[in-house]
């Protein structure tokens, strides 16, 4: 293998491929990048651990085809640190020599009969704006369990129904959910999968922040999910559990109720909570016309703040984890958010408001309150 | 406190309480009452005709060690701690019991019962000892603190049929100090005056808190062997003697000062249980079914004293000795034995090579009461194992440790040692 590739198209493409690669992998090709130069203009660089598979095409110059199996973490490392020159990548027996300017690299290669075939892209379902898919994953992954013990927790359920899609995650403590308006290619009457949230997060944000379009794949029965998009391709197995029954818990109706800056809410809680032990819980405090906000007590050292919401109920004093209302509010991506809740120990949402002060349909995030002594 | 045995007898004699007389007892209000060889005399009082044999109660397994002797066999040279099986040794013709926690527990309760009749300021070390600060309470009783040492020791004795020691002082230090040393069934005033440092400085060094079988060797090796040495060298040249943290310390408490309150509840730091096997054990199915066994002693226990904990750790000791524990930190506190029960069994599946196994334990930590603020669950439901283990306990407190059990439980494997006796008649 003989090939010359521009430097930045190389390591933004190893970049993408590496991310994904196991830190610790069982065994070590399945810790590699696999450089295939067969075409006759395009070198593909591809990686897989039979969770996640990542394939993405680069323009080059093949004076000699081939394929090379190299550590993903190193050659990562090494394509980012590279001058910006044209580089320059051949194969020497059980060597890989990378030279860019004035720098030189050796590194082993790894067997490439012992990499394993990547998935084949299953059937494609539909397309998606990329930056409202984006967007979307984002505002949804954030409410994801991160406890491996409990694996149905750290997925993003996505749910392919009648005209629409939902996605929807969890951690018990809150969960959020998005929908949005999809007429899907294929039909495929109603599924849901259930999708690593780290996995869909990190290719959401790569594929939605190139602009383009997302396409979906899909082949649930194989457990099987893909998505492609501005040359690049990935697959991950989905996971194996079962959702917990959300809907039904779903609150229906609130008896109060607040809209508030979002950012001016942000910078209190932060505030307040530098006293909260451990980041236990802020209270919020509503009476007709404002907020206070509190946190701490006596023995660690207590702050209060007060804000101007417009609200509408009775006096209530409800309590939450400031990390996770900050999560929230750092997800409904509008300037204002309408809070609400019928007591201090059933569940509050949070809802995006749009400019004329409405609720914005599409978007929930459900908060499970600090239940206070007494 | 086996350390009295080698005090001055003059000194003993001195403060001891004889004949409803003792010494200056004003200001002093921290009083130490530890019963007097508890388990044991709790036995005894079941079968008085105990009495006159020495008695020793443990593990009376291969394995287990001595938890309790009367004073009887303490003569042979029998203490806590001690292998049963050395304890044999000493005197093979004792009587030897297993402990009867639950019977124990009753009694203790009753007994602190007792202690917080008479002041709120009760502070308890363990089911047989406990501090009180009796400062508040003189005038409504209308007693000295030695008064009130009397009368604890006789409620104690009229109610329960077992004797203990009263230590009578100005400080919490000097009172646990006295009452080890007119054991047993006997009370000894410390009074706040000069006279506490002629109580004091006679002693060895052994005698202050803190300094163990090392240290003591350590300072008899700079030539301070009693507790007056200590108090009589300059703060600083001790310092540099054995590091600034402890020279404070001790030089304190040989001034016969301690700051030291009486906190009436010892806020626990972890609540655990454990289990050494009479035989070592690989099969994992053994070893759950005791992690179920230790998860339901734990948290049950948390329960009963209002608590909830986050992070649960196993301990495993193979039968080389070596030690592994393994934790795991919760979302949220729980109190839950299914909870704690599912982590531990996680831990050991995931965490611990094969191997025999000598001792197996299930511990949590990080407690905080039970009733403070709690991060709520989306899906929890209405009524879970939460709600079915109250119930249990519930019926529990009413018919005995054995009423509800898990089912897996009722299978009575070969370990279950320290399985209570049937009581006599």
């Amino acid at each position: 293998m003989k090939i010359r590739v521009e430097r930045d198209g190389l390591a933004d493409a190893v970049a993408w491929v590496a991310r994904s690669l196991p830190s610790r992998p069982p065994v070590p090709v399945l810790g590699g990048v696999l450089l295939d130069a067969e075409s006759d203009d395009s070198l593909t660089v591809s990686g897989f651990d039979y969770e996640v598979s990542a394939q993405v095409g680069v323009p080059a110059t093949i004076a000699d085809g081939g394929r090379a199996l190299v550590s993903g973490r190193l050659l990562a490392d090494i394509t980012k640190a590279l001058p910006n020159h044209p580089v320059e990548i051949a194969v020497d027996g059980a060597r890989m020599m990378i030279s860019c300017g004035s720098a030189r690299f050796s590194l082993p290669t790894m067997p490439v009969e012992d990499y394993p075939a990547l998935p084949s892209m299953p059937q494609l379902i539909g397309e998606l704006p990329g930056e409202v898919f984006g967007e979307a994953v984002g505002q949804v992954a954030v409410a994801a369990g991160k406890d491996d013990t409990l694996p149905m927790l750290t997925g993003v359920r996505v749910e392919i129904g009648e005209g629409k899609l939902t996605l929807v995650a969890t951690d018990r403590f809150r969960l959020a959910m998005r929908e949005f308006p999809w007429e899907p290619d294929a039909s495929l009457g109603e599924v849901a999968v259930l999708v690593p949230a780290r996995t869909l997060g990190d290719a959401a944000k790569t594929l939605g922040s190139s602009g383009g379009k997302v396409e979906m794949s899909l082949a649930a029965n194989d457990g099987l999910l893909g998505l492609s998009g501005s040359g690049k391709r990935t697959t991950t197995r989905l996971l194996d559990a079962d959702f917990p029954k959300y809907r039904q818990l779903l609150p229906t109706e609130h008896s109060a109720a607040a809209i508030i800056e979002v950012d001016t809410l942000v910078q209190a809680i932060k505030r307040v909570s530098l006293v909260a032990e451990r980041g236990t819980q802020v209270r919020l405090e509503f009476v007709d016309g404002g907020l206070r906000l509190s946190a701490g007590g006596d023995d660690e050292g207590s702050a209060e703040e007060e804000l101007p919401v417009e609200y509408t109920g009775d006096a209530v004093t409800i309590a939450f984890n400031p990390g996770y209302l900050l999560d929230g509010l750092g997800a409904v991506r509008t300037p204002r958010v309408h809070l609400s809740f019928t007591t201090p120990s059933r569940p509050a949402l949070l809802k995006p408001v749009d400019e004329d002060g409405n609720v914005a349909p599409g978007y929930l995030y459900l908060l499970m309150p600090v239940r206070l002594p007494g | 406190m086996g350390r009295s045995a080698n005090l001055p007898r003059g000194l003993r004699d001195r403060f001891r309480a004889r004949d409803g007389v003792w010494p200056d007892d004003t200001g002093c209000r921290m009083l130490h009452v530890d019963m007097d060889a508890f388990y044991a005399s709790v036995e005894i009082r079941e079968r008085p005709e105990l009495a006159s044999v020495p008695v020793v109660v443990g593990g009376v397994s291969g394995r287990g060690v001595v938890c309790s002797a009367n004073y009887l066999a303490r003569e042979y040279g029998v203490r806590s701690a001690m292998p049963t099986a050395h304890a044999r040794r000493l005197i093979p013709n004792a009587v030897y019991l297993p402990p009867q926690f639950d019977l124990y527990q009753e009694v203790s309760r009753g007994v602190m019962a007792i202690f917080r009749d008479i002041t709120p300021l009760v502070e308890p070390l363990s089911l047989d000892e406990a501090f009180l600060d009796v400062g508040g309470a003189l005038r409504r009783l209308g007693l000295t603190p030695g008064g009130v040492g009397e009368l604890i020791r006789s409620r104690v004795f009229a109610d329960h049929g077992v004797t203990c020691s009263v230590g009578v002082a100005p400080t919490k230090f000097l009172a646990k100090l006295a009452s080890g040393m007119c054991k047993p069934d006997g009370m000894m005033v410390v009074p706040s005056s000069s006279s506490t440092l002629e109580f004091l400085h006679p002693l060895p060094v052994s005698a202050l808190w803190g300094v163990g079988a090392k240290t003591a060797a350590r300072l008899e090796e700079l030539g301070l062997e009693t507790v007056g040495d200590v108090a009589a060298t300059p703060l600083p040249r001790l310092r540099r003697m054995i590091g600034v943290a402890l020279a404070e310390h001790l030089f304190a408490l040989a001034k016969g000062v301690d700051e030291r309150a009486v906190v009436p509840t010892s806020r626990e730091k972890s609540i655990g249980a454990e289990e050494t096997f009479e035989v070592d054990h690989y099969d994992r199915a053994v070893l759950r079914r005791e992690l179920l066994r230790l998860s339901e002693r734990s948290a049950g226990s948390l329960r009963s004293k209002g608590l909830h904990g986050r992070t649960i750790s196993i301990k495993v000791r193979f039968s080389d000795f070596t030690t592994i524990t393994r934790s795991r930190t919760l979302p949220v506190p729980t109190d839950v034995t299914q909870e704690v029960y599912r982590t531990a069994v996680e831990l050991l599946d995931t965490q611990v090579p094969p191997g025999a196994v000598r001792l197996i334990g299930v511990r949590i930590e990080g407690l905080d009461n039970a009733d403070s603020a709690q991060q709520l669950i989306f899906d929890a439901p209405e009524r879970g194992w939460r709600e079915a283990e109250q119930a249990a306990d519930q019926a529990r407190s009413r018919f005995g440790s054995l009423a509800v059990r898990p089912a897996s439980l009722l299978r009575d494997s070969p370990e279950r040692t320290a399985e209570p006796e049937p009581k006599p008649e």
